[in-house]
């Protein structure tokens, strides 16, 4: 079940990543601590979805470290990311849920009872027999979010969570995301959508180029940015 | 009575010979579809989820395999099975055993390699999420067979396809001897040659019948079995 020790913080120390020869992380410093979320923002390209993944382990830089509670190669039995469009397995919204239940080692026992908690926490209850992949766009974002979950994760990765939903079912999703968050998960979730990260909050962590240009508290991040580039991210007119 | 009229008669009164011929043909291929299945689906997945190097050239020689003439497979085997053969001993040239073998090797490069395309199409589609949710070797390899399960039908369909067309391996290895070795496609070749058309017609028309039967039943457990999983 749940090691012992928390993963927290997440630190990353001088982490450069390249694809092809290509830098997409550039010497970044970060660290990724307990209590409010992190939201990484920037214009498409800058390095978030990388970033994202090297903190949930699924990519190793070239060079520096990124260590998870003090520990280097901690297995990720304590982290879950939710990808940006989601791959949903060929089977039903429960069977989907059962897979990650049974994939985190969690008691075959105890399945039944969370694939209904899971399902009615993203609003999906009574849809548990839909075949995954025929749900609709949000429903699957919303299933996505359950099977995440359901790893009972310390921090859960959100990448672009609302990217392709309408306002509606984007709403529903960030209620679904503070109440997450509020019950003790470390939320970090990128985006490049402005006003869901001041509807989200806690620390922003602004990126370009992919080097992390500026952090700050929400709050006085979107009011006195310090750097140029925030400014005219902000003002609308970064765009790459 | 022109040969279709006769060929109908033989069918429609069930005629013992020719029933006995039909049913060793089904035999003899479903039995080499299902030792070409158990080999080539686990050996497919293999190759599909593994890296080592020459793969490229494995995969290249085992989409050239699917097109093996179906003699040269014939010829390889009777000289494998044939009393002076590596494997001669075992006594089994000229039996439906030896027909099995033939077209096993024929369709197991069929199964593999389809079975290899499919379970690696997968893959790359889910590898990131069974990375994310930190799955096991054997229940990714699990997953992904189960959830191409209809891709492997086909697959099979395929090879089933295959060996019950061909003639150019049994009768080879078979012998095509009467009430032992006989099928459907090396009775017509003979009959064919013989002169003796309604036979050949009337096995013809069966052969026919039963590849049409067995797609429609493999078509309508794909279709409704992608209804539910929702494909
Ligand atoms: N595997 C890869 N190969 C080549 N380029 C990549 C790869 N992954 C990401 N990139 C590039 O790195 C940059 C950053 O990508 P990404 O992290 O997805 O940015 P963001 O999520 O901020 O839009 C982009 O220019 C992207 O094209
Ligand atoms: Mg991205």
């Amino acid at each position: 079940m749940r090691a012992p020790s928390s993963d927290l913080p997440i630190k990353f120390q001088n982490v450069t990543l390249r694809a092809r020869g290509v830098v997409i992380l550039d010497a970044i410093y970060a660290s990724f601590r307990a209590g409010k979320p992190s939201v990484l923002i920037g214009p498409n390209g800058a390095g978030k979805s990388t970033l994202l993944r090297a903190a949930m382990g699924l990519v190793a830089p070239d060079d520096g470290r990124i260590t998870w509670g003090g520990r280097e190669n901690a297995p990720p039995d304590r982290r879950a990311i939710m990808f940006q469009r989601p791959v949903m397995l060929r089977r039903s919204a429960a069977g989907n849920l059962r897979f990650a239940l049974a994939a985190a080692g969690i008691a075959r026992t105890r399945h039944e009872e969370r694939v209904h908690q899971l399902l009615a926490l993203v609003g999906l209850q009574g849809l548990g027999d839909r075949p995954a992949r025929r749900m609709s766009g949000g429903e699957q974002q919303r299933l996505a979010l359950a099977r995440a979950l359901a790893r009972e994760p310390e921090i859960l990765f959100l990448d672009e969570p609302a990217a392709s939903l309408d306002p509606a079912a984007t709403k529903a999703l960030e209620d679904t995301i503070r109440q997450v968050a509020r019950s003790g998960v470390t939320v970090i979730l990128s985006t490049h959508d402005l006003a869901q990260a001041r509807r989200i909050g806690g620390e922003i962590i602004f990126m370009n180029r992919g080097r992390i240009v500026e952090t700050g508290d929400a709050d006085a991040f979107f009011i006195h940015p310090e750097t140029d580039a925030a400014r005219r991210f902000i003002a609308g007119e970064l765009l790459t | 009575m022109n040969s279709g009229q006769s060929a109908l008669t033989l069918v429609l009164t069930a005629d013992p010979a020719l029933i006995a011929i039909v049913k060793l043909s089904l035999t003899v291929s479903l039995a080499a579809v299902a030792v070409a299945a158990v080999i080539g689906i686990p050996f497919g997945a293999l190759i599909a989820l593994t890296r080592f190097p020459g793969r490229s050239g494995v995969i290249v020689v085992l989409n050239a395999m699917m097109g093996l003439p179906p003699v040269v497979v014939g010829l390889a085997v009777y000289l494998l099975l044939s009393r002076s053969g590596p494997l001669g001993n075992l006594g089994i040239l000229f039996t439906p055993q030896a027909m099995i073998v033939a077209q096993a090797v024929l369709v197991t490069p069929i199964i593999a390699a389809l079975t290899r395309q499919t379970i690696e199409d997968l893959w790359s589609e889910y590898r990131e999420e069974f990375a994310a949710m930190d799955v096991g070797p054997v229940r990714r390899v699990l997953t992904l067979i189960s959830d191409a399960k209809f891709s492997l039908v086909t697959a099979l369909l395929a090879g089933f396809g295959r060996a019950a067309a061909e003639v150019g391996a049994i009768i080879i290895v078979g012998g095509n001897i009467e009430g032992f070795t006989r099928t459907m496609t090396t009775a017509i070749a003979l009959e064919t040659s013989k002169g003796d058309l309604p036979l050949a017609v009337g096995l013809g028309m069966v052969l026919m019948t039963i590849v049409v039967i067995v797609n429609s039943l493999a078509f309508a457990a794909r279709r409704a079995g992608e209804m539910r999983a929702g494909s």
